[in-house]
């Protein structure tokens, strides 16, 4: 992946290859005590083939920014500002009837956890089949066989039979694989992974990001993956936004992200990994907790964890910036990150051994 | 599905044989039956005539036979009134209230389902406020108070309507509109509240994910869910008013059975007051069966494993297909049979 990143061809011509451009995203949330901005400022871009991962923990506002660019926000929250492009249009732009248009054919979105966002009452085919009624108006005889169609690609057994079943006679993981079914169904240009393998056990999140891979390929669609998973952004992204507190952190591709990273909080996370040279010894976290939404600090956004806050971090909240060929970070003292090593082990390895 | 609507019979079934003894019961317990029947000025010698004649002298077991070989053959005496059977004038007067009830039913529901997704579209909203004020009170109206005032107004100061009766639309409008306010009221709370939980399921966003209508979201996705607790609800609305029409029945001169009991018991009818109670006990009954039914046919995961059984049944013949010795099949013709089967 590395030689492939410094290969002159591959990189020349990344903006044609562009199916979604994010900038300067604002979502607030009205809540009783005021309007709190959960997404600041989010800019990013996906590319066709690639997959692009938006990390960090709960609550950081990566799903926010995922259902605001799929046009799926709760009614208390709304897009204050940025554009999306998909396709050459602004997806902020769109009234609703344009939306349901790109909705299905221009992006799909695969949700989290698969029983409650499959219909209870419908069988699997009709929820499949449902794509194809609306947006080629098809008959209820054509739907079905795309559904059937659709059950294959996604690896689901005997799919002639299974189209009649309802969500709960499915297990965990096919009921995932029906979701992707549904979201890859009308070959969108985008597909948003929200947590795809959260809800799913181990050996079945394997399959699942090994499922999306295979259909990233084949439909040339370009992925964003929502995750707090290091383990699977290492192992499936091309790119990753590092998301702390609404606000993008750190940002670039994943090789160099992950084996340099440029800011605190990536290099906080990195380290919290568990390696085979900490054997034995206590597990390494970030102290603290990220602030409340309602309080975010002046200044950075990190600083009440930081092991290097200072004056400045306090006054000044510090915008992205490239710290290296390929990276972005947030970060008054970029340069002071990528230049410390780590006590117990090479930063360099951390990438290897999440993998 | 057979299967479990034999237990659901059976489970429905048990109320109703107590029902039926318990009329049985309350006819001896209440003291001789022959008091209940006769007329009050009733000589000795008519007493005595009529125990002889309805097997009273008998012992308990064999009244008990012969009470329930007469539900048998729907014989539960004659009336003291007319001499006609029992049996055949709760059965006349039943279709009349069946059909009021029906009528208001389905009405109640149709209203309630429009006002009560509207409602839930935008919970706190102007429309789900003026909605909740106007369930409230139709829930709270009494319907005595209701129909007096309706006959007042519209029949004797307007005139647009009869006072009572059965002859033609505008009979109905009245009495319909009476019967209405409760279940409508009720019925609207049920499907506002059951749309706004359903409207915030996670399957509501995958449904505009795929680029649904407003329309298509709320009345296929969210309706179908919010289905079943409305469905219970308007259940036992309609076993209220298929045996609790009486008020208005007897208001409006409705010839149901509401108006018939009443009339029973003001005339120590007891005849007719029990082939009455035991046709009501009996309709029931069969409401339930069908509300069960009709939650079946819902929500599949109330439905019982028929589909499975068929769905095995199918998977064993997909395998067979694929190992018996014959020449190989592609997975596409024996997936194509096996949905056959499905759908012979």
């Amino acid at each position: 992946m590395m030689t492939e990143m410094l290969e002159p061809t591959a990189q020349s011509d990344p903006p044609t290859d562009t199916v979604l451009e994010v900038t300067g995203l604002d979502v607030d949330i009205r809540t009783p005590q005021g309007t709190v901005r959960v997404v600041s400022q989010v800019s990013f871009a996906a590319r066709r083939g690639q997959t692009l991962a938006l990390l960090g923990e709960s609550g950081c506002g990566k799903s926010m920014t995922a259902k605001a660019i799929a046009g799926l926000l709760d009614p208390v929250a709304s897009v204050a500002g940025g554009t999306a492009v998909l396709d050459g249009q602004d997806l902020n732009q769109m009234n609703p009837k344009q939306r349901r248009a790109v909705a299905g054919p221009g992006l799909g979105i695969v949700f989290q956890d698969a029983l409650t966002a499959l219909n209870p009452v419908y069988t699997i085919g009709t929820q499949l089949g449902e794509a194809f009624r609306i947006h080629r108006g098809a008959s209820k005889k054509q739907a079905k066989a795309e559904a059937i169609d659709l059950m294959r690609r996604v690896g689901i057994p005997e799919p002639e039979t299974r189209v009649n079943s309802y969500p709960h006679q499915f297990s965990g993981g096919m009921r995932q694989r029906i979701l992707i079914a549904m979201a890859v169904a009308l070959s969108p240009q985008l597909l948003i992974a929200d947590e795809p393998t959260t809800a799913l056990d181990v050996t079945v999140q394997a399959q699942i990001m090994l499922l999306l891979r295979k259909l990233r390929t084949e439909q040339q669609m370009a992925v964003v993956l929502i995750t707090h998973d290091l383990a699977v952004v290492a192992e499936e992204a091309d790119e990753v936004c590092v998301m702390y507190a609404g606000n993008v952190v750190e940002q670039g591709s994943v090789d160099k992200v992950f084996s340099h990273p440029t800011h605190p909080y990536t290099k906080g996370l990195l380290e919290s990994v568990p390696t085979d040279a900490q054997r034995g010894e206590g597990l390494s976290s970030i102290p603290g907790s990220p602030p409340e939404l309602t309080k975010i600090p002046a200044g950075c956004v990190y600083q009440d964890r930081c092991p290097l806050a200072s004056a400045i971090c306090r006054q000044e909240r510090p915008l992205l910036r490239d710290t290296a060929d390929g990276q972005r970070a947030a970060c008054h003292f970029a340069e002071k990150v990528s230049a410390a090593k780590t006590d117990n082990d090479d930063a360099n390895n951390v990438k290897e051994e999440i993998r | 599905m057979l299967t479990y609507l034999r237990k659901r019979i059976i489970s429905s079934g048990l109320p109703l044989l107590v029902v039926i003894v318990g009329v049985f019961a309350l006819a001896r317990m209440t003291g001789n039956p022959a008091a209940l029947y006769l007329p009050l000025n009733a000589t000795e010698a008519m007493r005595e005539d009529f125990a002889v004649r309805n097997g009273l002298d008998q012992p308990i077991w064999v009244q008990m036979a012969q009470y329930f070989g007469g539900i048998l053959r729907l014989d539960f005496g004659e009336s003291m009134r007319t001499g006609e059977s029992a049996g055949a004038m709760a059965l006349r007067a039943f279709p009349a209230t069946l059909q009021l009830a029906g009528t208001t039913m389905a009405l109640a529901i149709v209203l309630a389902v429009i006002v009560g997704s509207a409602a839930a579209l935008k919970p706190n909203g102007i429309l789900d406020r003026f909605s909740s004020f106007l369930s409230m009170t139709a829930a709270s109206i009494p319907d005595f108070w209701l129909a007096i005032v309706g006959i007042w107004v519209f029949a004797i100061t307007l005139g647009w309507v009869p006072t009572s009766g059965v002859v033609g639309m505008a009979a109905w409008v009245l009495p319909v509109a009476t019967l209405v306010m409760r279940p409508f009221g009720t019925l609207v709370q049920v499907v506002r509240g059951a749309m706004v939980s359903s409207l915030s399921e996670p399957y509501i966003k995958l449904a505009r994910a795929k680029g649904a209508t407003q329309y298509r979201v709320v009345g296929a996705h969210a309706l179908r869910n919010a289905a079943a607790p409305g469905l219970t609800v308007a259940g036992d609305l309609t076993v209220g008013l298929v045996n609790g029409a009486v008020v208005v029945e007897t208001i409006f001169g409705w010839p149901g059975i509401g108006k018939l009991m009443i009339d029973s018991i003001l005339q120590r009818d007891f005849a007719v007051l029990q082939a009455c109670v035991l046709l009501t006990a009996v309709a029931i009954f069969v409401l339930n069966i069908l509300i069960d039914i009709g939650y079946a046919l819902l929500d599949p995961r109330v439905r019982p494993s028929a589909g499975a059984r068929k769905r095995r049944k199918a998977r064993v013949e997909h395998r067979g297909q694929q190992n018996g010795p014959k020449a190989p099949t592609t997975p596409t013709t024996t997936g194509s049979a096996a949905t056959a089967v499905l759908d012979a």
